[in-house]
């Protein structure tokens, strides 16, 4: 039954989304078409619907990870932003010494990078929570702002194109920092195929390792993961560590995938939007990668709803927050029989 | 001197709408709900506040709207987490993510719009006072509002048997619901009552302390005020203080620009999300402080009943 839930939350979006249509004066059933079926209208948007999901399962992995066991990060945007600046530092400095390689040499090498940069950051939380018992919520959070500003600091100066007419942006990277793609013409790269590989990593981890139990038991059951003497200390490094790397990952590819350079606007929120993944796909990897194919289907649909019918792209995220608020509604009523009754 | 004085001038402006959001969520926390949503209901309110400010010109009514959009919110996200019982972090956070998608949307048609300027007239007679006028007299009737509403909540919680009951509620539902209290209603009251006052502080920074809007311009505020009330410790007093600590930082970070301090401005507007990190590690440091101020049932369902 749980998984009927976020089937009906979508439905409850698209229901509210026609409203919003007819209250703009907008034809609802043609702009829910821009929505829901564009996105999956060819092989070139469907190669970009997979890589928009990509950086989203990716992160969702990790959030799924977190949350199973009860540790808050809702800081995944600025892991990712760091994973965005380790992969493009090394792609930058390929580039600038023009050192010789195939880009399938380099894949490995952006992974790791993006990886330790994102894992170096969500360490941050770790240790403040772990040695300081400061709130992982806000901290991760706050880091957000400070990687914003730092990735700010370093295309605004040290890392600025000179020849870029003063715009905020790295050089364009060398040819042989680009990601393989997939298909020719395509921008959909093979780091898509790292993040399914990931998603069947984490099923393996979390259902069937003695470590991936017991840190699920720590989510629910505190005490009881106490009482059996598995460490509170592990979980809370494991877990930020992992979910940090992948979202420095996901930051990596973005950068060395369809970007091609580093700018302030490397995300679109996708560490924001891949929280509502985990949610939608029960933090489990095979429904992170379901939710990520309806959330980047939404990320699409505002992008085209912007330039098909002049409605703003903000409204995808308008949808993101109802899918959000409805899925957790639909929860409680699908558990639970709501009855009147005198108790206040 | 008087350089000075235009420093707690403007550490005032600031600290405001951290102390105005802090004090609703210090009084939803002391009924035991944590609303992670605030965010986005100052980003919800700020455009609301905008939006009556710029139609009607009023700045009052801006304010209004504002504190009625945060209220709005705040009830929808009570229902959930209080009658539904969903999860109090999913929930918040659905709500600021909502907030800020909605609030981007929504505002589209305000942004590059400038509302009105009101001369500020400040407290009459104490305003022409030498340094002392300069620093604390001629601000906007809203930052003594929110002094006195420190006052208020305090008096609130420890002097009347409605904060009493608050605070029973918050560190044992299940008590008072044997005692008969409807444990759920006052919660919904508290975390209404605290809606609006993230609304007040968000339709505040847009409205007056701006007064423009920009997509995302909360810029954290309401993630800091959070942290604010275990800064607080859950006590009004502590709460007014940190909150104009915080404007402090952020002004201070503004000052040392203009005297020409070396430091590129990206650094300098880290300060106060460092500065965030930074207290929350030094009064997170001893767990047992923290479990000893606390409300006990901070963050957690409550099935009547059970």
């Amino acid at each position: 039954m749980s998984l009927l839930s976020p089937v009906i939350a979508v439905v409850l979006t698209a229901v509210v989304g026609a409203a919003l249509f007819a209250a703009l004066g907008k034809d609802p059933l043609s702009a829910l078409q821009v929505f829901f079926l564009e996105p999956f209208h060819g092989t070139r948007a469907l190669t970009e619907l997979a890589l928009k999901s990509t950086p989203l399962i990716l992160i969702a992995l990790g959030l799924a990870l977190c949350y199973r066991s009860n540790v808050w990060n809702i800081g995944a945007e600025g892991q990712f932003l760091m994973g965005a600046i380790g992969g493009g530092g090394l792609a930058l400095w390929v580039t600038t010494e023009a050192i010789p390689m195939s880009p399938w040499a380099f894949f490995p090498l952006v992974i790791v990078a993006g990886a330790l940069a994102g894992a170096a950051w969500a360490g941050v939380v770790a240790l403040l929570r772990d040695r300081f018992n400061a709130n992982e919520i806000l901290t991760s959070l706050m880091l957000v702002y400070v990687a914003n500003y730092f990735l700010s600091w370093l295309v605004f100066g040290p890392w600025k194109d000179p020849d870029g007419f003063n715009f905020p942006q790295t050089v364009s990277f060398a040819s042989q920092t680009e990601l393989p793609r997939v298909i020719r013409g395509m921008r959909l790269h093979w780091g898509s195929a790292v993040a399914l590989l990931a998603a069947g990593g984490m099923w393996l981890f979390l259902f069937r390792t003695f470590a991936g139990i017991q840190l699920q038991v720590g989510g629910p059951a505190p005490a009881a993961a106490r009482y059996a003497g598995f460490s509170s200390h592990a979980a809370i490094w494991t877990t930020l560590l992992t979910s940090g790397a992948l979202a420095g990952v996901a930051g990596a590819f973005e950068v060395a995938g369809p970007m091609g350079q580093l700018t302030p606007h490397v995300s679109t929120g996708y560490g924001f939007t891949a929280i509502i993944v985990a949610f939608v796909g029960r933090l489990h990897p095979l429904g992170c990668i379901l939710g990520s194919g309806v959330l980047s289907m939404f990320l699409i649909g505002g992008e085209l709803a912007q330039s098909r019918i002049g409605l703003p792209s903000a409204l995808s995220g308008v949808f993101q927050g109802v899918l959000l608020l409805s899925l957790l509604a639909c929860d409680t009523l699908i558990h639970y029989r709501p009855r009147w009754s005198g108790t206040r | 001197m008087n350089d000075l004085a235009l420093l707690v001038a403007a550490t005032l402006a600031a600290g405001t709408p951290l102390a105005l959001a802090g004090m609703g969520l210090l009084v939803n926390e002391r009924a035991g709900v944590l609303n992670l949503g605030a965010e986005g209901l100052m980003l919800v309110a700020a455009v609301a506040g905008f939006a009556t400010g710029f139609t009607t010109g009023s700045e009052l009514l801006a304010l209004i709207a504002g504190a009625a959009a945060g209220a709005i919110g705040a009830a929808i996200y009570g229902w959930l987490v209080i009658w539904l019982n969903t999860n109090q972090y999913a929930t918040g956070l659905a709500v600021s993510l909502f907030g800020s998608g909605f609030s981007a949307f929504v505002g589209i048609g305000f942004v590059g719009k400038k509302l009105e300027e009101n001369p500020v007239t400040g407290v009459p007679l104490l305003r022409d006072l030498p340094v002392l006028g300069v620093a604390l007299f001629r601000q906007h009737w809203t930052i003594y509002g929110a002094v006195a509403l420190a006052g208020g909540v305090a008096w609130f919680l420890y002097r009347t048997r409605g904060g009493l009951i608050l605070r029973s509620i918050g560190e044992s539902p299940s008590a008072a619901h044997a005692l008969g209290y409807p444990v759920r209603r006052i919660r919904l009251v508290a975390v209404v009552v605290g809606g609006a006052l993230c609304g007040l502080a968000g339709a505040y920074l847009s409205v007056i302390y701006t007064p423009l809007w920009v997509e995302g311009m909360v810029a954290g505020r309401g993630w800091i005020a959070l942290a604010l009330t275990t800064f607080a410790t859950w006590r009004p007093a502590r709460m007014l203080f940190g909150a104009y600590l915080f404007g402090g930082v952020t002004m201070l970070q503004l000052y040392l620009q203009a005297a020409g301090v070396q430091v590129p401005p990206e650094f300098m507007s880290m300060l106060p999300y460092l500065a965030t990190v930074l207290v929350l590690v030094i009064i997170s440091r001893n767990p047992l402080w923290i479990r000893l101020n606390m409300p006990a049932s901070l963050g957690k369902t409550f099935f009547p009943g059970s």
